[in-house]
């Protein structure tokens, strides 16, 4: 979480809120903040950590392990309107990497600021070309992209 | 949720459609799928006690309603990775 903590800023000027969520109780996110979060990201974490000490929320995502009682590592990107557009789901043992939720959140910004007239191919970043989905392009998309363009 | 500093154990709820007691599998299963998160539906709204900048209260996922969300769960406080 200190990763995200970190980069925050980034979330901020994208216009993105961050929640994060274990099971542990905000009394403890208190602790963990001020003991050991705080001294990787100046200031500390600067978002709501949530504490899901009955697995309630978990359970809703779909990211609740029953054995060991713990959240896996969940990622959602959540649009304005309240649905969801991406998930990650890592076992515990692998951490996530935060510029590629930067990079979908910013396809998903794109996309949506189209209208949805634009889609996004893969590896899109900002700058690169962006599909226009129609008939014109149905069996041609060979003719303007390949993947070495990701 | 009014956070009290005492010893009652606040906890995390899902708020928003209510999960029915039924005792029919199909029905409550189906119940359950319309809970699970899924890409392109609704994310499911919760209120949760959390820590925020030095203090404590309830975060509520729909108060963040017109802005995105990065919403993250992870296995523990004090883990490694």
């Amino acid at each position: 979480m200190s990763a995200v903590a970190d980069k925050y800023p980034v979330l901020q000027e994208l216009g993105v809120e961050v929640i994060s969520v274990s099971v542990d109780s905000h009394f403890v996110h208190k602790m963990w903040n001020e003991h050991e979060l705080s001294k990787m990201v100046e200031g500390g974490v600067p978002f709501h950590m949530a504490s899901d000490q009955s697995g309630n929320v978990g359970r809703a995502y779909g990211v609740w392990d029953e054995t060991q009682g713990v959240e896996m590592r969940g990622r959602f990107i959540i649009d304005p309107d309240g649905i969801i557009q991406a998930i990650e789901v890592l076992a515990p043992p692998v951490g996530r990497r935060f510029a590629e939720s930067v990079r979908q959140i910013q396809a998903f910004q794109h996309v949506r600021a189209t209208g949805g007239k634009e889609a996004a191919p893969a590896g899109w970043e900002p700058g690169k070309m962006t599909l226009k989905p129609g008939p014109d392009l149905v069996g041609r998309v060979w003719e303007i992209w390949n993947p070495s363009m990701e | 949720m009014e956070e009290g500093v005492g010893c009652a154990r606040v906890t995390s709820e899902v708020t928003g459609e209510e999960p029915t007691s039924t005792t029919e599998t199909v029905l409550s299963e189906r119940k359950e799928s319309a809970m699970t998160a899924r890409v392109g539906q609704k994310a499911p709204d919760f209120t949760a006690p959390a820590y925020y900048r030095g203090g404590f209260g309830p975060v509520k996922l729909s108060d963040f309603a017109g802005k995105w969300v990065l919403l993250c769960f992870y296995p523990g406080d004090f883990t490694f990775v």
